[in-house]
């Protein structure tokens, strides 16, 4: 099953698949941001198609796609800093419409990321960087996305915390969850994924699995530091 | 008893407590910032003064569809408010205040520069109420605007509020449909500016363009910021503070606009939380206190 494809003005192409966990790894300022904004909506590509579940979403805006499943943890933690962490997580859940549902998402969140609920009514500004990217994590989950985007979530992570969170994304993909992971870090990146892309300066330049890319001469040289 | 200079002044605090709530919903839950509240009072006070003076509407009828049609109008102006935010939502609403204001001062239908006189107070069971019985009757509806305050906030709408206000891009990628709660938030706001401008008219029983003017309309958001933009003591402290001072003062009275100027200036360079906001002076020391005197109890 085709989950999206995506044709960007510089014709970049790609698809996810039902409970796939895919990467696009390159440089910074290569676009990759640019694609995940554009999947869930937040940008308007000029030309090309995004289609989602078979169904063309191009013109749809943002908040239509979230309800159909679609998930972003933007870049650089945004998270709604002067609301709780409570608050911010029932944001989360705007997309469920049942009450039940929601309390029993909350619980998973809390379940899953043990110190967000110490700190359930606490503003979100006051968390530290890597509770922070848990928040925007577990927001992102709660609403039960068919189609998670994470959008460099190890950038400004100490190291432990990147490992904690690549552990993370691991376990939800090993739950089922289907993800468009997008990295500078390549190295986490193609550990955990399944199937990877390389994009450089706004084209696809290289495509196959994880373990292809990972052994590629060039993916080596220029992301893998040898 | 209340004298009846008192009481004059209580039922003015007490309207502009309506305004102060009304235009907080806008701009302090939603985040929208508005100049043109004064406007939608505007709107209300011809709508209900109209209403008894020509279509012999009793004041019950015409307060109500003064709300009605404020709302309505507040809903449409909306529109145009969507595709901008902060300084040019800020100079898009003032203008609007300016275009509504020279439509009363212009337009024979509403009484141009002359205003509409002879607007009676409200009648209960027979005879015109007294001054103490308006006042109870802006009480009652302040009781009313406040308890709808609470419910909104306490429901998913002052939720969806709150996280456009912190960040658009962000509550849209969550699902929230962010021109809906836009649009609900002029709405909800210009409706009550329409009840506080309908009482002002049957209180005052005569209204002027120039009463519901830029000026009045920076009054209200003074009174907002003054007291704690956000919340819900900060505009009912506010409009009673900045209502009251005036009338304790001549000087004040005279210097109003000046005053609350620069009261404006000094709270955004100093206290942009005003005096009873989370993050004022006053709030915080009050928490620091509470914080030093609970290990105390234990």
């Amino acid at each position: 099953m085709t989950y999206g494809e995506f044709a960007a003005v510089r014709g970049v192409s790609f698809d996810v698949h039902d409970g796939d966990l895919v990467t696009i790894i390159g440089a910074n300022g290569a676009g990759k941001s640019t694609i995940l904004r554009s999947v869930m909506g937040l940008l308007r590509p000029r030309a090309g198609k995004i289609l989602f579940r078979g169904e063309d979403i191009t013109a749809e805006p943002g908040y239509l796609r979230a309800r159909r499943g679609i998930s972003l943890v933007p870049e650089g933690r945004r998270i709604l800093p002067d609301l709780t962490v409570e608050e911010n997580l029932r944001l989360g859940t705007y997309v469920l419409q049942d009450a039940g549902e929601v309390a029993a998402e909350l619980e998973r969140a809390y379940s899953l990321f043990p110190q967000l609920r110490a700190r359930a009514r606490q503003r979100g500004k006051t968390l530290s960087g890597g509770e922070q990217q848990m928040l925007a994590i577990a927001r992102a989950l709660v609403g039960r996305p068919r189609l998670l985007l994470l959008d460099e979530v190890s950038l400004g992570l100490m190291p432990t915390l990147v490992e904690q969170t690549f552990q993370t994304i691991k376990e939800l993909y090993r739950q089922g969850a289907t993800i468009l992971l997008v990295e500078q870090n390549a190295r986490m990146a193609l550990s955990v994924a399944t199937r990877g892309y390389v994009l450089e300066t706004g084209t696809i330049t290289l495509s196959g699995t994880a373990a292809e890319l990972a052994a590629d001469p060039k993916v080596k040289r220029a992301y893998l530091g040898g | 008893m209340l004298s009846g200079y008192v009481v004059t002044v209580l039922i003015t605090i007490g309207i502009y407590v309506i305004l102060a709530l009304s235009l907080n919903m806008i701009t302090g839950y939603a985040g929208q910032i508005s100049l043109g509240h004064a406007a939608f009072m505007g709107i209300g006070a011809y709508t209900s003064a109209l209403l008894y003076t020509r279509a012999e509407f009793s004041f019950w009828p015409a307060f109500f569809v003064a709300g009605l049609v404020a709302g309505a109008v507040g809903a449409v102006l909306a529109i145009p408010c969507l595709r901008v935010r902060e300084d040019f939502l800020a100079i898009t609403t003032m203008g609007i205040n300016f275009v509504v204001e020279a439509t009363f001062l212009y337009v024979p239908f509403f009484g141009a520069g002359m205003g509409i006189g002879g607007i009676n107070p409200p009648r209960l069971f027979g005879s015109e109420i007294s001054k103490p019985g308006f006042l109870l009757l802006v009480t009652g509806v302040i009781a009313a605007v406040i308890a709808v305050d609470r419910w909104l906030i306490r429901s998913w709408i002052g939720l969806a509020w709150a996280a456009i206000r912190e960040d658009e891009e962000a509550a849209g990628a969550m699902g929230i449909d962010v021109v809906r709660f836009k649009v609900l938030a002029f709405t909800l706001g210009s409706a009550g500016a329409g009840l506080a401008g309908s009482l002002y008219a049957h209180f005052l029983t005569f209204i002027m363009p120039v009463n519901f003017g830029f000026g009045q309309s920076i009054v209200i958001l003074s009174m907002v910021v003054f007291g704690g933009i956000g919340t819900l003591r900060g505009p009912i402290v506010g409009a009673i503070v900045l209502g009251a001072l005036p009338e304790i003062s001549r000087p004040a009275m005279e210097y109003r606009t000046l005053l609350y100027g620069i009261l404006l200036l000094m709270l955004m360079r100093y206290q942009p939380d005003g005096i009873l906001g989370e993050r004022s002076l006053l709030v915080r020391g009050w928490h620091a206190l509470r914080q030093q005197a609970a290990p105390m109890k234990n």
